[in-house]
């Protein structure tokens, strides 16, 4: 077997507290270990002095839109945009067309990415049969097919019933149900935030409060029910509040931040700029803020990006008419570096950890470590580069980003996954 | 035609669009009343046809469904010498599942240089601002903007009071699916009158205040404080979205009766920007009470685009 010795970078794996300057060790498809001279003659010396070390990084909440919807994204360009954004494992929702609600469809997703041969791909699978809120999907065979949670993301489960039972049923897998927290009365015809800048742009909002119904409904079934809930895209101040009341009574939840979430806001519609469209919405500066609380009381444990991608024709429409969701993967870490390492917000390790070992328990994959005989899937970052977003240089197949033009610090170079190298330099 | 057209004051006019109000500065809402006054003049001498827009074509491109307002820019353009092409989804590549932008690139090929659009949807105009290099004028964008209603409006009150600063002005109705309250809100307090918007909580942002007005919801209590009120259109679907309970209750504590009158000061002057529902925002011997500058709004309107297109199309930019 191959020996690989990746030499002087700063290694960060929150998994074991590590975070310094040492040596990491590949044997084949899994890691060796971090320590000096663990074999002898490596076959491959990589030098990664000034550059950090991480778990490939994990991203537990894109939309591959494969099958239905392959205008938009497929698995292959999905998991290669998350390649080149030092992911090496991402997890894709099941609001495609058929939804994955069947063992075949959450095997087939894990077939396409095995062709592809990027990124690892888990299916999450559906909550109810065709995501319709009615009848629960066969979790069992779906957890039999490669899924490794459970949510209607896209939309809520609307009946409570339903919800309490799903909570219970995924319970006997040992798997986590996803919310996307939305009370569909209350955001009827919404296209943004509601408030001030909605009032002045004549825009239909979508009220805090419809996030919050839901989130606050989701912990009491979670309490009820003993289930673990994690909660998707966590976007106002209040929702970050009742996650934190929700485990501070031991409730099992988690709470998962977007960076456009903590990194923009409802002002930006001023342009009427389809690419600041998405559900949640963009808050205000005050919902940022309580995020940022959050991400540091480690209330929001995970870091995702809910990568949505739209086709140009889809997304360049009168506001109304635009669908929700801008793309993320490209972007991630640098806007995460940008908005919580330069600021202080959090250290490396802290915010390593919300995008490797935290998402990873939270769907009980055996990724996001670099321990001994785990999977070698690793990512090189050089924190120093400064580039400019193009998001005409982004593998993904759609161009919704609202970040073109930034100006950022640090991005992933090297990228591997089970020991093969994915990528040697980051083409953007 | 003599050179003598072209003696308007165009201040320091510089925009190729006129998007919205909030973007306006002092000195170009009064540019444009100056020149709205300019063809009120000139209107009164019907034989007299002008040439400032000889050679252009402006395109009515209506994507929600008006009467007033697109028979008012259509004989406003062909008043200034240009040609109008009219455009409305109905039957149009709209309903085949074009979108918007293609229309409008489509018709710009036909050689426009200005559109006047409405579309239900706020940013509409803006959006196309940026992917047309013609001007833009924005007839109307969902509950965001209707900038010459706005104007109309400010230079109505202008006409029959001689001023703005230091009036009150009232605001009644749905202010909060309007976009006529918005372009009035904007117009009225940048020229330093104070405005107070008046309707159900249902119908009334709590935001609203932060534009620099006040809220109520008794009319009874304010009509005594304007100088002006302007009666906002309500739209019955609103009524069964649980807005309001009924249109009779709507009427009982909105409605404008002459009983109502009698409680504003005698020069109160009454606006409506209609279509008006007469019975319902205010009663028929309101509607055509002396105080009423209804038509005049509507004779005013004709000035004011004329004076908006003028600007827009013939600025230095």
């Amino acid at each position: 077997m191959n020996t690989l010795c990746i030499r002087s970078g700063r290694v960060i794996d929150p998994s074991q507290n590590i975070d310094q300057i040492a040596d990491l060790w590949i044997q084949g498809e899994k890691i060796l270990g971090i320590g000096s001279n663990l074999a002898p003659n490596p076959d491959q010396i990589i030098d990664a002095k000034g550059m950090i070390i991480t778990p490939g990084l994990i991203d537990m909440h894109v939309h591959l839109r494969e099958p239905g919807r392959e205008e938009d994204e497929t698995i292959a360009t999905g998991a290669h945009s998350a390649i080149v954004g030092g992911v090496t494992s991402v997890a894709c929702m099941p609001n495609t067309e058929p939804a994955i609600d069947t063992q075949a469809s959450a095997e087939f997703v894990i077939l396409q990415a095995k062709r592809a041969g990027y990124a690892n791909v888990f299916p999450i699978g559906a909550i109810t049969k065709g995501r319709e809120g009615k009848e629960l999907a066969e979790i069992g065979g779906l957890v039999n097919g490669g899924a490794v949670a459970f949510t209607d993301d896209g939309s809520p489960v609307v009946s409570a019933e339903i919800m309490r039972r799903a909570m219970e049923y995924c319970k006997g897998f040992d798997k986590t149900v996803l919310s996307h927290s939305e009370d569909l009365d209350l955001t009827k015809g919404g296209v943004m935030n509601e408030g001030f800048e909605s009032m002045r742009l004549g825009l239909r909002g979508l009220p805090a409060a419809a996030e919050e119904v839901m989130i606050y409904r989701e912990i009491a079934l979670a309490e009820l029910t003993g289930a673990k809930v994690h909660i998707l895209h966590v976007s106002t101040k209040g929702g970050v509040e009742l996650i934190r009341q929700g485990k501070s009574r031991g409730v099992k939840a988690s709470g998962e931040a977007c960076p456009h979430h903590f990194t923009l806001t409802d002002k930006c519609l001023r342009t009427f700029d389809s690419n600041y469209k998405m559900s949640p919405p963009l808050r205000t500066q005050n919902d940022i803020d309580a995020i940022l609380v959050g991400l540091k009381d480690n209330t929001l444990e995970v870091l995702a990006t809910d990568h949505a991608p739209h086709a140009p024709e889809k997304k360049m429409r009168e506001l109304d008419q635009a669908p929700n969701g801008i793309i993320g993967l490209e972007t991630f870490l640098p806007i995460c570096i940008q908005a919580l390492i330069i600021p202080g917000v959090l250290t490396w390790k802290q915010m390593i950890e919300k995008m490797t070992i935290n998402p990873a328990k939270v769907l009980g994959i055996d990724r996001g470590t670099l321990k001994p005989n785990a999977w070698a899937d690793i990512t090189i970052i050089d924190p120093d580069v400064e580039w400019t977003i193009d998001p005409n240089r982004f593998k993904s197949k759609s161009r919704n980003c609202p970040y073109a033009g930034w100006k950022v610090k640090g991005r992933a170079e090297k990228v591997f996954v089970a020991g093969v190298l994915k990528q040697d330099k980051s083409p953007l | 035609m003599t050179s003598s057209e072209t003696a308007i004051d165009c201040g320091s006019w510089t925009k190729k669009h006129l998007l919205g109000i909030e973007e306006l500065s002092v000195a170009e809402l009064e540019t444009i009343f100056k020149a709205s006054e300019f063809f009120v003049e000139a209107s009164r001498n019907p034989e007299k046809k002008h040439t400032f827009l000889k050679g252009k074509v402006v395109a009515n491109l209506f994507f929600e469904s008006s009467t007033r307002t697109r028979v008012s820019f259509g004989l406003a353009a062909r008043r200034l010498g240009a040609e109008t092409i009219d455009f409305s989804p109905a039957g149009s590549s709209v309903s085949k599942g074009e979108s918007f932008i293609d229309t409008a690139k489509n018709i710009l090929a036909l050689g426009v240089n200005g559109f006047i659009i409405r579309h239900s949807v706020p940013g509409t105009p803006h959006l196309l601002a940026q992917q047309l290099g013609v001007s833009i004028i924005n007839a109307g964008d969902g509950a965001h903007e209707h900038p010459t209603q706005g104007l109309l409006d400010a230079f109505t009150i202008l006409q029959e009071k001689k001023k703005i600063k230091g009036l009150t002005v009232g605001l009644v109705g749905d202010i909060a699916h309007s976009r006529v309250a918005r372009s009035n809100i904007h117009t009225l307090t940048k020229l330093g009158a104070k405005v107070i918007v008046c309707g159900p909580p249902t119908l009334i942002p709590k935001e609203i205040e932060q534009l620099g007005v006040r809220s109520s919801y008794d009319l009874d209590k304010i009509l005594p404080e304007c100088d002006v009120v302007n009666v906002l259109r309500i739209q019955f679907e609103r009524q069964r979205s649980g807005l309001f309970p009924s249109i009779q209750e709507y009427f009982r504590l909105f409605g404008m009766t002459m009983d109502r009158v009698k409680k504003c000061r005698p020069d109160m002057l009454l606006l409506a920007p209609g279509p008006i529902n007469r019975g319902i925002e205010l009663t028929p011997e309101v509607a055509d009470m002396p105080n009423s500058a209804i038509l005049k709004q509507v004779t005013n309107g004709l000035a004011v685009r004329m004076a908006v297109l003028y600007l827009a199309l013939s600025a230095k930019v």
